[in-house]
């Protein structure tokens, strides 16, 4: 049983708060505040904020000792191609992102194919306060609190069939609210996928928060997936629909570039992407390169998985 | 255009290539260049070599097109500052990406074939640099001092390849640049095509 306790001191607390993120929104309302006091007025009611809410969490066994990489660069470089190419593109473009309500589809070879409501899906096992390292294929990396709690909880709960041999995810098709989605880059929407052992190692986070409050919208708000031992865009965002097959389901980048993104894409210095080495990655934040981790440094909890297997052919 | 106000219109063109560079060095110092500052100045110093190297070849066809013969004299000022931009950005990739570790560097040239074709776009160009003065012309002879010269060419090609191979997936700058390049090419062919179906001097006929 997991004994559970409460952190000395939530992340939430040693770092930067989403303050930051609504500082205009902040520094409006408090121009406003200060008018209508001097006015001797009420103040009125102001427009329902998109503030990020505190979550309730516990310290996980799970997390690593590094410093966590600022919250202002967690929200400011980002890559969500829905929103944009450009990395400082999704925190300015994803400011009116509509999070609520948001329905989770659990579908395919199910027991029970339900839809989760998001406030039921985050309700249904213990939040957990875990920090993961982060490593793009790119060549970059960060140290990132989320906060979630392993996807086996879920798959467990809704009790997947003999036949289910993957997981499938889907982002949110919505080219109104995702301008990313009117071009073509990628066909969209995102999907992304894990073998079901992967799906249910307990490093896989189902993700609904950073640094102790729900998920910015620039990182894949309301809910996404958090695989650290692969590279960045293996765990998706703002997912919609997980779906149990029975085949490998394709993916995103695999689809785009099959050369260069393989399905397992797992942190591999030794396996070079065709274009750029990835023996090596700049820590955001550092000025000289760190060495890549084989499983960026999971390989204790992961590597069995793939034991036997050749890691440059299933790149 | 009289010589004065070319040379006070030199000053200006000058100051305005430099600031791209004194830009990066301001935000640099004031924390302005966002999570990843090194990358940000790989990127933008590469930004800034192409688009002073299609300035330079921009030159020669909107001086023709313009008639305005005296902007000719500019070519060498943006060709100069196109070099400049290439070194910031091959030092940026040499100490910030490297750290001049030697065999690496080797090894990521032999490897990448982005990293090839940046390196031949800096190589090519380096002649061109070194011979830009006054001087070499004279010593180099005009007619032979214009072909090297037309390595600036492939410089581009190669700077414009360099560009589009590094690109993860959203092609549309390395296309945009790669549209303008071939503009660029493409008038000089069309030039040279026309030259040839209409000879400045007549055929001289051999009789027997």
């Amino acid at each position: 049983m997991l004994i559970k306790k409460q952190p000395d001191i939530p992340s939430s607390e040693i770092t930067s708060k989403s303050v930051y993120m609504n500082r205009r929104q902040f520094m409006t309302r408090a121009t406003l505040l200060g008018a209508a006091l001097a006015a001797g007025s009420e103040l009125a009611d102001p427009e329902p904020a998109q503030a990020n809410t505190k979550l309730t969490m516990v310290k996980s066994q799970f997390s690593t000792t590094e410093t966590p990489t600022p919250f202002k660069d967690i929200t400011n470089y980002n890559n969500f191609y829905e929103f944009s190419t450009d990395k400082y593109g999704p925190a300015e473009l994803s400011r009116n992102f509509k999070t609520h309500p948001w329905k989770v589809k659990i579908g395919g070879a199910v027991a029970e194919k339900k839809t989760y409501d998001l406030d039921d899906l985050m309700k249904l096992a213990t939040l957990e306060d875990r920090i993961y390292r982060h490593r793009c294929v790119e060549g970059w990396s960060m140290v990132i609190p989320w906060v979630g709690y392993s996807l086996s909880n879920l798959i467990n709960q809704v009790q997947p069939t003999s036949k289910a041999k993957y997981v499938k995810f889907t982002t949110l098709m919505d080219m109104g609210q995702f301008p990313g989605q009117r071009s073509q880059v990628l066909d969209w929407p995102y999907t992304e996928g894990l073998r079901m052992d992967e799906a249910m190692n307990p490093l896989t986070l189902l993700t609904f928060g950073l640094y102790g409050e729900t998920l910015p919208n620039q990182d894949g708000a309301p809910v996404r997936i958090v695989v650290p031992w692969k590279y960045g865009f293996k765990s998706i965002k703002s997912i919609v629909s997980i779906e149990f097959v029975g085949s490998e389901p394709p993916t995103a980048w695999n689809t785009a570039t099959p050369r260069e993104y393989g399905f397992y894409s797992n942190v591999n210095p030794e396996v070079d992407h065709p274009r750029w080495s990835q023996a090596t990655e700049r820590r955001i934040g550092e000025f000289f390169k760190r060495k890549t981790l084989m499983f960026n440094g999971y390989g204790d909890q992961v590597a069995s998985m793939y034991s036997g297997m050749d890691l440059k052919k299933y790149f | 255009m009289q010589r004065r106000w070319i040379i006070a219109l030199k000053v200006v063109v000058w100051v305005l290539c430099l600031c791209p560079a004194i830009l990066l060095a301001w935000k640099a110092t004031h924390d302005l260049l966002g999570a990843n500052p090194l990358s940000e100045v790989t990127l933008s110093t590469g930004h800034w070599t192409l688009y002073f190297l299609l300035s330079t070849l921009a030159v020669s066809p909107v001086r023709k097109i313009t008639h305005i013969p005296w902007l000719i004299r500019f070519r060498r000022l943006l060709g100069l500052f196109a070099f400049f931009y290439g070194c910031l950005h091959l030092t940026t990739y040499l100490w910030f990406d490297k750290f001049f570790d030697l065999h690496e560097i080797v090894k990521d040239i032999y490897k990448r074939p982005f990293i090839t074709a940046g390196m031949t776009a800096w190589l090519l160009m380096f002649p061109l640099a070194i011979t830009s003065t006054a001087g070499s012309i004279r010593r180099l002879g005009g007619s032979r001092w214009q072909r090297l010269h037309r390595l600036v060419y492939a410089s581009a090609v190669a700077a414009v390849v360099h560009f589009w191979w590094l690109v993860k997936r959203d092609l549309t700058r390395p296309e945009s640049m790669a549209f303008i390049l071939t503009l660029l090419l493409g008038f000089r062919i069309i030039e040279r095509l026309l030259a040839q179906r209409t000879p400045r001097t007549p055929p001289i006929v051999q009789e027997s």
